[in-house]
């Protein structure tokens, strides 16, 4: 017997009361119908409320928040903050199509395009969704934002539209379900709360630890 | 690696006489748990969140065989490989099988406590394989040559002056006159250091925090973005997990994470938490090409559908270490093996064999707190009795307590003689107190008196003053 065989032999010995049929039945009736658990009160609200406490949620945790109006704003504003970083006015971006399409020229940034290299300083994501409730950044891999751009740069500016600030984790894996197909993921999706940190001597709390020093999160209204 | 936990009386002796480790528990329990009480005050949902990840796990384990079955055809289905080890040696030549067929000489690690439980470093050591540890806490320990003493902090019985000598002798590339007296400048150094393992490594070994049935996905929860570095840079990712990892699904695995970190680090949500299933897809333009889990049984097949099957919904959070006294006076390497504190203390028998642990189970004051914030309600001052009696049973305890507890058990069934026993010996410990409430010397307790005086009783019982009262 393979190992394989014979551990699940042995779990099944310790855990069947010979109702294999019914219990067989029940896991798979719960992971087609994956029913939500008890969702907290926290971030469920109108779309002015999702924003607050996301923003709140999300500088509680050392990221830094602004908003802007108008999606063609985004250079300008990633500029900016490069600036106010005193950070050269460099981006890596990846293929998104919303990225793609804004006006960079506006921010007189020099923008290259692909996965993060050793090199670069800053990156710009767009967010696959936000999370209200702890102040999430979900982003999924792929061409049009790739995992290394989240980790590898020092600064992390993020672009998330107001539209998908979603109450819950619970409302994002619906939007990936839809995305993706039920069962179906990306290979990584990230949820991201802050900047890189840890406490691991004395219990300091000390940023950045190996990823990001700095978020930066530009919601688009 | 070999237990030391049946040398647990000596070992705590060590650790209260060591003047370092006591600086360095000295803030390490309290901070902890204020953290998790703001976090948890936060949140009005949290006791029933609790409840209901107790209810998620306990539906898993009694239905463990076919949730691990309808995991594995999702990892492949998303094009990754599962290898199943019932035994630490399994496990760990399945690792080195893949690490060698990818050519691997740098593995990265995140942390994870099964690679401990394996030991894993060492075998790969042995075979010509440098892992680096990438977690500050594990490269701490590891540069150390140590075991974790916490399950989420494993230097916290470090001070910093300890981690700048260490550096100072690991990274000896740097200028020896660079200053390192702050801890940012520490942990800067580390980053650097390691950073450059990321891009060197050929494969890169994470832990799980949960397996999900539903999606085939591994999770891993982390802060410093170690872990996303070591599974999305390397060729290869292998994760190591044991069986009890399972969730069933996206939904199962967010309720959890809402107690896990509150639990743990007293955060809403740790700042990384990542899903990864299978290797990168075509077109991808970064992650592992390649995507293993091996799965460890390990002795916890064992405690399925006994009494002691509730200790396998422990999600690793630490709470029961950060609130345990016994725990916090002598920190994390007296319980001798992998898992300190009163999980420790409940999981090490049950892996190690009883015979090998036989001190654990009475390395707690039976206070109760573990599992009053316990997030997967694991009733743990109950298993440690299972195991007392386990002890009892099995004739592993000294003559002397045997026939101290064979004694005390002949007077508590004879409820007279008790009360009569009782009060002799109030009053005439009272006596010997000579009205300064407290005694130097107990006769036959004199290991507890060795540390502190005895609390000399008032000359009554509890019984006969409630008597009184009565009147």
């Amino acid at each position: 017997m393979s190992s394989r065989d014979a551990m699940l032999a042995r779990i099944r010995s310790k855990v069947s009361k010979g109702n294999d049929e019914a219990r067989r039945a029940a896991v798979d009736a719960h992971l087609a119908s994956h029913p939500r658990n008890l969702i907290p009160a926290r971030g469920i609200g109108d779309d002015e409320h999702r924003l607050r406490v996301f923003t709140e949620m999300m500088q509680a945790v050392g990221g830094s928040v602004e908003v802007v109006n108008d999606i063609n704003d985004v250079p300008h504003a990633a500029a900016d903050y490069l600036r106010n970083s005193n950070l050269p006015a460099q981006l890596r971006r990846g293929q998104d199509a919303v990225l793609a399409k804004l006006p960079w020229h506006r921010g007189t940034l020099e923008i290259a395009v692909g996965r993060a290299e050793e090199s670069d300083r800053a990156s710009i994501t767009r967010a696959f969704a936000g999370v209200a409730e702890s102040g999430t950044i979900i982003q999924t891999s792929g061409q049009d934002n790739p995992t290394t751009l989240n980790f590898l740069p020092e600064v992390h500016i993020v672009v998330l539209e107001a539209a998908n600030i979603f109450a819950s984790y619970e409302e994002a894996w619906s939007k990936l379900r839809g995305q993706f197909g039920e069962g179906t993921m990306p290979r990584t999706v990230n949820m991201i709360s802050g900047p890189s940190r840890t406490g691991d001597i004395e219990q300091t709390i000390v940023r950045p630890a190996h990823g990001p020093k700095n978020m930066h999160v530009i919601i688009v209204r | 690696m070999e237990a030391s936990a049946a040398t647990f009386p000596a070992n705590v002796i060590k650790a209260l006489a060591d003047s370092q480790l006591q600086y360095a528990m000295t803030e390490t329990g309290p901070r902890f748990q204020t953290k998790r009480s703001v976090a948890r005050d936060a949140l009005p949902e949290f006791d029933a969140l609790r409840d209901q990840s107790r209810d998620i796990k306990n539906h898993v384990l009694d239905h463990l065989d076919i949730y691990l079955e309808r995991y594995e055809a999702k990892v492949q289905a998303s094009g990754g490989h599962v290898h199943w080890a019932a035994t630490a040696e399994e496990a760990r030549a399945q690792i080195l099988e893949i690490c060698r067929k990818a050519n691997a000489r740098v593995v990265t690690k995140g942390k994870s406590m099964i690679s401990e439980e394996i030991d894993l470093n060492h075998h790969l050591e042995a075979n010509g394989i440098q892992p680096v540890e990438t977690d500050l806490g594990e490269y701490l320990i590891q540069i150390r040559n140590e075991r974790p003493s916490h399950i989420i902090a494993p230097a916290v019985h470090l001070t910093r002056d300890q981690v700048e000598a260490d550096f100072r002798k690991a990274h000896t590339h740097l200028d020896p006159n660079r200053d390192l007296t702050e801890i940012p400048a520490l942990v800067e150094e580390a980053r650097t250091v390691l950073r450059q393992k990321y891009f060197e490594a050929d494969a890169g070994v994470t832990g799980a925090n949960f397996l999900i049935a539903e999606t085939g996905t591994s999770i891993i929860v982390t802060n410093e973005g170690n872990g996303d570095l070591t599974q999305t840079l390397p060729k290869v990712h292998i994760v190591i997990a044991s069986i009890e990892k399972i969730v069933p699904t996206l939904e199962d695995a967010a309720t959890i994470l809402r107690v896990l970190a509150r639990s743990a680090t007293g955060q809403d949500f740790s700042n990384y938490t990542t899903l990864s299933t299978g290797p990168r897809r075509d077109g991808d333009p970064d992650g592992p090409e390649e995507y293993h889990v091996v799965i460890l049984d390990n002795g916890r097949s064992n405690v399925l559908g006994t009494e002691f099957q509730d200790m396998l919904r422990c999600i690793r959070c630490g709470a029961c270490l950060n609130h345990c006294p016994v725990y916090n006076a002598v920190g994390g390497h007296a319980y001798g093996w992998v898992y300190p504190g009163p999980i420790g203390s409940v999981v090490t028998p049950a892996l190690v064999g009883i015979e090998n642990a036989k001190h654990l189970p009475n390395a707690s004051t039976f206070c109760g707190r573990c599992e009053e914030v316990c997030p997967m309600r694991i009733p743990l001052p109950k298993m440690l009795r299972h195991w007392r009696e386990k002890e009892f049973e099995r004739h592993l305890q000294p003559a002397s307590i045997r026939w101290g507890l064979r004694f005390w058990a002949f007077a508590a069934k004879r409820p007279k003689l008790y009360q009569f026993g009782t009060r002799i010996a109030a009053r005439v410990l009272a006596n010997m107190g000579h009205g300064k409430g407290r005694l130097r010397n107990v006769p036959l307790a004199s290991g507890w008196t060795k540390y502190r005086d005895f609390p000399a009783p008032q000359g009554k019982t509890f019984q006969q003053m409630w008597k009184e009262r009565a009147k």
